[in-house]
């Protein structure tokens, strides 16, 4: 029940935005994240936006990942 | 799809499966509080992927399933009163109380919408202003605050006919509980990520500080699971348990301020009685004094029986963490999705319902 998805808006209006996720358009609630702006992707939660998510924190951890994995190569 | 399919890479799922085997020396039992976790551990075979010194234990993360009988008897006591409207989440319906269930409810002419969204409840609430519309409101932090911006806008605009019971509930409380029961031993805990979402990393301080035990906020793809799983293998054997964040594209230190501040301003917490758990001080959020005339609790009132536990079901152990669904004599057999016996069988997150899906324990057919 605490299932959330990416989903990136597509445009704004008010409180509301419309999203879309794999392709599939969804008009959500954006009054838990008042910051969301178009272009940006949310995790999805019960129609409700409950975060953006931070791109560059997402580049970081697979970056991470990517050093983890190649010290492991190595071995 | 963007953010979930790079996190299910296998190349990098192997990395990090050999940096865990290489730094785990210690024999460790970790629980994944939430049940979304139980269900990706198992759904992408994670558990074969640790090293053996790493054991898990499912933990009470799945609202549907720690809900206690007596709410149960009292949202259905709710769905018989003439007129009303239910309107819920779909999990709960199937769900036993003592007697009945929503769904039979609804077989025997109640009127119960289940609905994806509180704004689809209210819609419900605007679209039949002559009756009432009760939300059956379950869920943790994750939950609680599209529910309270429900409450706020019927408030606002006065939709009368708008009422929530509810049997919310909150994470960091409970992890108390069983760590004060102390019935498990545990090393490390992977923290729910959207609670954590909403609430932060701060609330989880207590538990490296008083308990000695690590935690980690995890996401729910195979990479985001096992980075945790390293993070709290790397804490545990230095010996310095702390609170890390393993989500960084989802969880800020401070969670979602607004979500929180809307969460508080609606409820405040009280006592809730957990199945399996009994009753945790401060664990439940009940509706804020200003907000009576929408809490389906002051508005209606019911008479309802003692509850009646159901025989056999182990979902009270198994919530705990003490049990898996293979120590209960009903799994499997009289308990399958098809015919749930428990809520831990019937919810989409429950631990019983993973292991019939994922689990191919020796009895299931095709093992
Ligand atoms: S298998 Fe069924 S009866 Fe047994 S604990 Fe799980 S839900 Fe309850």
């Amino acid at each position: 029940m605490c299932l959330a998805v990416p989903a990136k808006i597509v445009s704004i209006d008010g409180d509301y935005a419309e999203t879309e996720i794999a392709g599939v358009k969804r008009r959500i609630s954006i009054a838990l994240t008042p910051e969301a702006s178009p272009g940006d992707y949310v995790l999805l939660h019960t129609g409700y936006a409950i975060a953006v998510i931070g791109e560059a924190e997402a580049e970081e951890t697979l970056t991470i990942l990517e050093e983890i994995a190649s010290l492991s190569e190595v071995h | 799809m963007k953010f979930i399919d790079e996190y299910r890479d296998s190349r990098l799922a192997r990395g990090l499966a050999c940096r865990i085997a290489q730094r785990s020396t210690k024999t460790i039992t970790l629980m994944e509080f939430c049940g979304g976790h139980t269900h990706a551990i198992l759904r992408h075979g994670i558990r074969q992927l640790v090293p053996r010194t790493v054991e898990m234990r499912s933990g009470p993360g799945c609202p549907v399933c720690v809900t206690a009988t007596a709410d149960l008897d009292k949202a259905i006591a709710l769905a018989r009163l003439p007129e009303v409207i239910i309107t819920t989440f779909g999990d709960i319906m199937r769900v036993p109380g003592s007697c009945s269930s929503l769904q039979k409810e609804r077989a025997n002419g109640a009127d119960v919408r289940v609905v994806y969204s509180t704004v689809d409840a209210l819609e419900f609430a605007r679209a039949n202003p002559e009756r009432p519309v009760i939300f059956i409101g379950i869920g943790f932090e994750t939950t609680a605050p599209t529910i309270a911006a429900a409450i706020l806008r019927a408030h606002k605009e006065r939709i009368e006919n708008f009422h929530v019971l509810s049997l919310n509930k909150l994470t960091p409380q409970v992890m108390k509980a069983l760590l004060d029961a102390g019935e498990i031993k545990l090393d490390g805990i992977i923290c729910p990520g959207h609670v954590s979402v909403i609430i932060g990393s701060h609330p989880y301080e207590f538990i490296p500080r008083d308990y000695r035990v690590a935690c980690a906020i995890s996401g729910f793809e195979p990479l985001d699971i096992l980075l945790c799983i390293d993070t709290l293998v790397e804490q545990i054997e230095r010996g310095e348990p702390a609170v890390e964040i393993a989500y960084a594209r989802g969880v800020k230190p401070e969670g979602n301020k607004r979500a929180r501040q809307l969460m508080e301003g609606v409820f405040e917490t009280c006592e809730a009685d957990w199945r399996g758990i009994g009753v945790v001080p401060g664990s439940g959020l009940r509706l804020r004094a200003e907000y009576r005339r929408l809490d389906a609790d002051k508005a209606f009132s019911v008479n309802v029986a003692p509850p009646r536990e159901i025989m056999g079901c182990r979902c009270g152990d198994i919530i705990r963490g003490s049990a898996t669904p293979l120590e209960c004599e009903l799994f499997t057999k009289a308990c399958t999705p098809e015919t749930p016996v428990g809520p831990c069988m019937v919810s989409g997150e429950g631990a019983c319902a993973a292991y019939y899906q994922y689990g191919v324990p020796p009895d299931l057919p095709g093992a």
